[in-house]
């Protein structure tokens, strides 16, 4: 599994072969605050670059979740629509939102390394 | 305008809050813990909210005073006794909702709790009916708090004896650091707890007794959930001025003297409409799975017909489901029946349900 890289709208990427798999940050929960529901993608649907892919709501609102990669969707992860609290325990980790079969690199490599998004976060509070 | 700040302001951004602009003032929307765990602490131990921003409103005057405020509030204001509260509204002429609101008899003349939002209009509303033999005061020297849970009674008793024996809907003065305050049993959170009307310059000390009770701060983000878990009203979302008491099923609100004897604004159309039913109605809604419909999602019958909207909708933490309120067409207003509730484009299934969502625990 290589190097986990992130968006400017708090998704990280992780990239095996060619299947990415794709979470929110725990900067993004610190944001949302208690997640109450999520909705993740099925199987088969395509996903362009900063498009839509699934949805997180919070006790306070509700938050599109963007594939910051293109591809088709191999999976999305049942378990965290099921207890959506998980997604604050563990964002990064067993809570990732959805794998897809990415077609283009260069997109990943595009995408912010730690360090770039840990400054990001930093310059761009909410 | 300027963005008010309530007394307490420092104090709450010293606790951790995160703030919101709210009806004008700079209010926490909820502190460290995150709205989950507020809310569960005031449903299991007790919390305290900074209500400060909502307008006190003293009225006082010769025996005019409650047949002028009769005109524009449904309750029998002349049969309320001296410390006693009602939960009445401000009526226009068409019958809609101008603020919901607690009304309370004083030893003067009463106190009126008016929506932060509203309560310059209100006071304009009110005034129209006032005579120069009535004096009111909108009093901003003040603060109010909200101490709400099952342990309210045992910590605030501690601290001024005799509170544990208000009834709930009932008020009286209590001595608190030489200075006299006001306490009533009531709340906005179906739990049992009181409402403190204290000068600005004590609150502190109070919040301080409170902290050191493992009282905790609670934003307004709980304080929604908790409301709506309760099945009471927010103005603005599930009341406004369109909206009558009848269609807002609080028609057990109105006088029962008052419905048969009415002068009161829009008297002939709730009259009418006490009668005959009105054709839409607040109703409790549950969807089926875990999506929340949040205010102004569409609500449709199982036949696919538009029959009404959502107008606050959330997760509630201690129902530990998805809970709302709206309003649908009459004739599908029945507890059990199902509906269909359209979010991002999708139609999920959903009840029409019993209010409260969780079951209250006052003290009568």
């Amino acid at each position: 599994m290589s190097e986990k890289k992130f968006s400017k709208k708090h998704e990280w990427v992780s990239l095996d072969g060619d299947v990415a798999t794709v979470g929110i940050t725990k900067h993004a929960t610190e944001m949302l605050g208690d997640i109450v529901f999520v909705e993740v993608p099925d199987a088969g649907k395509s996903v362009e670059k900063e498009g839509q892919a699934a949805v997180v709501e919070s006790t306070k609102a509700a938050s599109d979740v963007y594939s910051p990669i293109s591809g088709e969707i191999t999976e999305g992860n049942k378990a965290i629509a099921d207890d959506p609290g998980s997604v604050n325990s563990d964002p990064e980790g067993a809570s990732w939102f959805f794998k897809l079969k990415i077609k283009d690199k260069s997109e990943y490599d595009s995408l912010m390394s730690k360090d770039e998004y840990d400054k990001f976060c930093k310059e761009n509070p909410s | 305008m300027e963005v008010q700040k309530t007394a307490l302001y420092n104090y709450h951004k010293n606790l951790g809050a995160k703030f919101v602009p709210f009806a004008g003032y700079e209010m926490p929307i909820q502190y460290k813990e995150g709205i989950v765990r507020e809310h569960i602490s005031t449903r299991t131990h007790a919390g305290f909210f900074d209500v400060s921003h909502m307008g006190q409103f003293f009225l006082e005057g010769d025996e005019t005073l409650i047949e002028a405020l009769e005109k524009i509030i449904p309750a029998d204001l002349k049969n309320l006794k001296v410390n006693h509260s009602k939960y009445s509204f401000l009526l226009n002429i068409e019958g809609g909702i101008i603020d919901d609101l607690i009304i309370t008899k004083t030893e003067k003349g009463f106190c009126i709790i008016l929506n932060a939002a509203c309560k310059e209009n209100d006071i304009k509303q009110i005034s129209q009916f006032l005579t120069k033999n009535h004096k009111y005061l909108l009093n901003n020297n003040l603060s109010l708090i909200a101490l709400q849970g099952p342990k309210s009674v045992e910590i605030l008793e501690k601290l001024m004896p005799g509170v544990a024996n208000l009834k709930f809907m009932t008020g009286s003065n209590f001595e608190y650091e030489g200075e006299k305050l006001y306490v009533t049993r009531s709340g906005y959170t179906g739990e049992d707890g009181f409402e403190i009307s204290i000068s600005n310059t004590k609150v502190e000390k109070l919040i301080d007794y409170l902290i050191s009770n493992e009282v905790k701060p609670i934003g307004l983000g709980a304080r929604d959930t908790l409301r709506l878990e309760a099945g009471l009203c927010l103005y603005g979302h599930d009341l406004n001025e369109k909206i009558n008491p009848v269609e807002a099923n609080l028609k057990w609100a109105i006088a029962k003297k008052r419905k048969e004897v009415g002068g009161f604004n829009g008297w002939e159309k709730i009259k009418n409409l006490l009668a005959n039913g009105s054709e839409k109605i607040r109703v409790g809604i549950k969807p089926d799975g875990k999506v929340i419909a949040r205010e102004n999602t569409k609500i449709f019958s199982s036949d696919n017909n538009e029959i009404g909207f959502v107008t606050s909708g959330t997760f509630g933490p201690s129902v530990n489901a998805p809970v709302a309120m709206g309003y649908v067409k009459s004739e599908f207003s029945e507890i059990g029946t199902s509906i269909q509730l359209e979010v991002r484009g999708k139609k999920y299934g959903g009840k029409i349900s019993e209010l409260p969502f969780y079951k209250k625990s006052y003290v009568k």
